[in-house]
């Protein structure tokens, strides 16, 4: 690009010339769309069915991380809440909130990671908006996006789990904790020596040939707060129990292994690439196999069954034959001392 | 994964529940020191397997639940000074002090960091050489020598701004305490971790003295189960011991370097036990060497006497005496997420390990 500049400076965010210069050379020439090209004040979309409107924002830190960056991070969000809902994700909006000083070849890695991401989504980034703000009044850089897809006739009610019962199965697309152990090493500087990376992905595709091939009741991705929160809120919200089996739970060794030394429980940490679906048993084979079909399911498991009792709370039962009660969180984890 | 995967293997704890199953015919209390047992026994539902004769209780091994409320108001203090860092262990973030907890007064602005490893909070105290740097030093004979080696550390490379506020403690004079005040115990389940570093020599004096059995005992099931048998095996037969189930980590010498650095660094002191009271040389002061480092003879705050909560048995509870079951505020009033006593705080608290694994 041409910036002549190597640092983000307030007036990038004036709305002057730099400001100008900074939407054609890099949001405008890496986003590039006919309804984005426009410049409009608002993008103009057509939909002709009901839409899944979504928000999110991201603030992580580190901004780039094994697996991702905040920019691929910010797209995979926004696309897997609308493909959760049961939404076709069209089209997105990006915001930015940078620090004066920010390195503008950072800026750029950034947009190019959102860039692609979007299309490998399938998706439009068709407005958006940049801030600058003072040194120190904001860390680094922040996104906020909003998403917007349509939903067709049939998976409007996804997101309540409407019509679950006793049997139904639990399934996961894969191993759980990969993001927030990967993020958690290179943040607190544990430098533990390990390829572990973020999960982040775009799931939509693989959504979407689930819902072709087969009935669910219920999708959520189990991102900040992890399996445990999800299931806790659904056990809450259909009166059910749910029941987990330890042993069935698709977990990385070294996932695990960081997990055992903080004491941590992998239920509880983060994911960015992983959906909780909740289907009748009858259909086991049939989600399994549209899983197991994309490269982000191969590791599909059914870790858990929904049950008559304990309602409202979901239990796990251990590898020794124990159970226990898996709660939401409380707060952040905290590693243990000794 | 080595090391944890074999010492869960069902058929190997359900085969240590059957030899405990025919051992086992007094009717006994064993107690479980440490937090990390207290949390294993109930992660892997252990209790459960164990014959009627057996009787577990929890014991005062949870650092954050012991450290004592004038210690927690003190860095709170501390942490209202201007220009000085607190640094963390993350537990004793929520931990409630007599009107607010490290949690609260970060909100307020307070400088408050979270640190995994006290050489983190030496990184801190040499980036900001215009700050002091408080770190908050709590946890037995398996913390304390980490705190020493930071210690050590500061004065070789000169950081004057680096100081410790120590709430650390060590193990047995508590555990013969409770013996002497009358808790019931017919045999300890000792934290192996602790005699990673100090050895088994420790312990002798609960069997010479006090008569009881000591077994040093790894985290896992298989461990804990293999520490319990050989403690019946002790009480049937009538032989106190201290043994040592966790033998591969522990060496009955322990850790000779960390050894001579706790002992180079710190010296004992009569010190407050949350909920037990004072227990004499139970605690580690900085010794006189290393006095420049110490927090609490370089800042002098006004610390209001310290008032347990109402309602709150966490005291009943660290002595073995008391289940969290037996409390009212438990899982009422006092939950993970707004706790009252400090047993709730820890994840190796007792209540709230009752609380998590509760079922």
């Amino acid at each position: 690009m041409k910036q002549k500049e190597s640092k983000i400076m307030l007036s990038h965010g004036s709305g002057g010339k730099m400001m100008h210069n900074l939407i054609e050379d890099l949001f405008v020439k890496h986003f590039n769309n006919s309804i984005l090209n426009e410049q409009t004040d608002s993008a103009i979309l057509s939909v002709s069915s009901p839409i899944a409107f979504t928000t999110d924002s991201f603030v992580i830190d580190p901004l780039f991380f094994p697996g991702g960056n905040i920019g691929k991070l910010a797209v995979c969000g926004t696309v897997n809440d609308l493909a959760v809902s049961g939404a076709e994700p069209l089209y997105i909006s990006v915001s930015f909130i940078i620090e004066e000083g920010f390195p503008i070849a950072d800026l750029e890695t950034i947009v190019i990671s959102l860039a692609e991401e979007a299309q490998k989504a399938g998706v439009l980034i068709v407005t958006g908006d940049t801030k600058v703000v003072n040194k120190g009044k904001c860390d680094k850089l922040f996104i906020n996006t909003a998403g917007v897809g349509c939903v067709k006739n049939g998976n409007n009610s996804i997101t309540k789990g409407l019509g679950i019962i006793p049997g139904d199965l639990i399934i996961i697309n894969g191993s759980i904790g990969d993001h927030g152990m990967a993020i958690m090493n290179i943040r607190e500087s544990f430098n533990f020596k390990t390829d572990l990376s973020s999960d982040c992905a775009s799931l939509n595709h693989m959504i979407h040939e689930v819902l072709e091939k087969t009935t669910v009741k219920f999708m959520r991705d189990p991102t900040r707060g992890g399996v445990a929160t999800v299931l806790n809120e659904l056990a809450g919200k259909v009166k059910l129990g749910i029941e987990i089996d330890e042993t069935a739970l698709p977990l990385k060794s070294n996932v695990k292994a960081m997990c055992e030394i903080l004491g941590f429980d992998p239920l509880h940490v983060a994911n960015e690439g992983k959906v909780i679906f909740v289907v009748a048993h009858e259909f086991e084979s049939e989600i399994l196999e549209a899983l197991r079909n994309s490269e982000f399911g191969r590791q599909s498991a059914v870790i858990g069954r929904v049950v008559d009792n304990h309602p409202g709370k979901v239990v796990l039962k251990n590898e020794t034959g124990g159970r226990r009660i898996i709660d939401s969180l409380s707060g952040d984890q905290l590693p243990r001392i000794c | 994964m080595k090391y944890v995967d074999e010492y869960r293997k069902k058929d190997l704890i359900l085969s240590v529940a059957e030899k405990l199953s025919s051992a086992s015919k007094k009717e006994i209390v064993l107690m479980e020191v440490c937090g990390g047992h207290t949390m294993a026994i109930h992660r892997f539902g252990l209790t459960a397997l164990l014959p009627p004769t057996i009787h577990l209780i929890s014991g005062p091994g949870c650092p954050v639940c012991v450290s004592s409320q004038h210690f927690i108001d003190t860095a709170m203090a501390y942490s209202k000074i201007p220009d000085v860092i607190i640094t963390t262990y993350g537990d004793l973030i929520r931990v409630p002090g007599s009107e607010t907890s490290l949690e609260k007064e970060r909100a307020n602005g307070s400088n408050i960091r979270i640190v995994y490893s006290v050489l983190e909070s030496l990184e801190i105290a040499r980036k900001n050489p215009d700050k002091s740097v408080i770190f908050l030093g709590i946890g037995f004979e398996t913390t304390a020598p980490l705190t020493a080696a930071a210690i050590i550390q500061a004065e070789k490379d000169k950081i004057p701004n680096f100081f410790v506020l120590s709430a650390h403690k060590v193990m047995p004079p508590v555990m013969k305490a409770l013996v002497e005040e009358g808790v019931k115990i017919d045999g300890f389940i000792a934290p192996g971790h602790v005699s990673a570093i100090t050895g088994t020599s420790i312990y002798n004096e609960l069997v010479t003295v006090c008569g009881l059995g000591v077994v040093v005992s790894g985290f896992e099931p298989v461990d804990m189960m293999q520490a319990i048998l050989m403690l019946v095996n002790q009480i049937e037969s009538g032989v106190p011991a201290v043994e040592v189930q966790y033998q591969r980590v522990v060496h009955s010498q322990g850790n000779v370097i960390a050894q001579k650095i706790l002992s180079d660094v710190f010296d004992l002191r009569d010190d407050t036990w949350r909920g037990l009271g004072v227990i004499p040389r139970s605690g580690l002061k900085l010794a006189e060497k290393y006095a420049s480092f110490d927090a609490e003879r370089k800042f002098s705050v006004e610390v209001p006497e310290s008032t347990e909560p109402k309602g709150c048995i966490c005291g009943s509870i660290l002595r073995g005496l008391k289940t969290p079951l037996d409390c009212g505020l438990f899982g009422k009033k006092c939950t993970p997420s707004n706790p009252v006593g400090a047993c709730m705080v820890s994840g190796e608290g007792t209540c709230g390990t009752y609380f998590k694994y509760r079922s």
